[in-house]
């Protein structure tokens, strides 16, 4: 168990504060791959010609793909700040608001929203909440994340 | 696929066919590097216990990701999944299987879509309820077509 307060107030630094846009090029074989490790067969996520037949006209991505983006590197970055408290997922909450489709460009912003102290049955620990807004190359909103992970 | 599913098809208490799934360290790894989610507790069992952690432990975004599943794949290609949320109560230890599991608890207009609004959770061996949450699908009312 680290120290909690200090790693709260190094935490608190951050607050409020959008990570410099990211760019994430939205490939086939990246989602195909994400699809597998689902064990998720639709073939909309990996049959070109039957996707091609869908109101989506081309291969989309599951809903988590945008994980990758945006959010897990915010994530390393708070863990290494405090390697030594675990990092565990408390909950996630997405809205979908355009599909996610091969050649797409998304931007992602990533923001660290609260920071809150708690004591559990294990001790002390802190909830982190990070929000993240995806937008594509059309400057639609794909989909807005919030995250909330607890370190103890 | 499935066929397509209307709205009023549906109605509350309507329960989706389980989903089942026996994540193995295989699938972890599988998941770790297509999400770029590669914290040591989900492949590296002395780094879990040391860290508290009761083993090799799943990860949260999986399990959500298999109810995602459970939704999109039941929903059909003219459904759309507005919304998710997933909260993780329990760790879920890497190799048992594991039941994904939706129930229609509400029905409703708005803003010209017709909503159905999940129950959704991730039961265990014990049958104890590890991820709870909900979702929100839009669905095709066959009065439109």
């Amino acid at each position: 168990m680290g120290d909690i307060k200090l790693a709260a107030e190094n935490f608190r630094k951050l607050l409020g504060i959008e990570a410099e846009p990211e760019y994430w090029d939205v490939e086939k074989g990246h989602i195909k791959r994400f699809a597998q490790a689902i064990g998720d067969e639709n073939p909309l996520y990996h049959d070109e010609d039957y996707a091609k037949k869908t109101r989506y006209g081309e291969i989309i991505a599951p809903p988590f793909f945008l994980i990758d983006a945006g959010l897990v590197k915010l994530v390393d970055r708070l863990v290494e700040m405090a390697p030594e408290l675990a990092n565990i997922n408390g909950s996630t909450e997405i809205e979908f608001y355009q599909p996610m489709k091969v050649g797409d460009r998304i931007k992602t912003v990533a923001k660290l929203a609260n920071v809150e102290e708690k004591i559990g049955k294990s001790g002390p620990m802190i909830f982190l909440t990070i929000e993240v807004t995806y937008t594509n190359q059309r400057q639609e909103i794909v989909a807005k994340c919030r995250n909330i992970f607890i370190r103890r | 696929m499935s066929k397509q599913v209307y709205y009023e098809d549906i109605q509350i208490g309507y329960t989706l066919p389980v989903l089942i799934k026996h994540p193995t360290p295989r699938q972890l790894v599988m998941w770790a590097g297509a999400s770029g989610e590669f914290s040591e507790m989900h492949y590296d069992k002395d780094f879990a216990l040391r860290m508290g952690f009761p083993g090799i432990i799943v990860h949260g975004m999986l399990m959500a990701s298999f109810l995602a599943q459970l939704i999109t794949n039941w929903m059909g290609e003219c459904g759309n999944l507005k919304k998710i949320k997933t909260v993780n109560r329990q760790f879920v230890l890497v190799d048992q299987e594991i039941y994904c599991n939706g129930k229609v608890i509400e029905k409703y207009e708005k803003d010209n879509e017709h909503l159905i609004k999940f129950e959704i959770w991730v039961e265990d061996q014990k049958r104890e309820r590890c991820v709870t949450g909900e979702a929100i699908v839009s669905l095709t009312s066959q009065e439109m077509n």
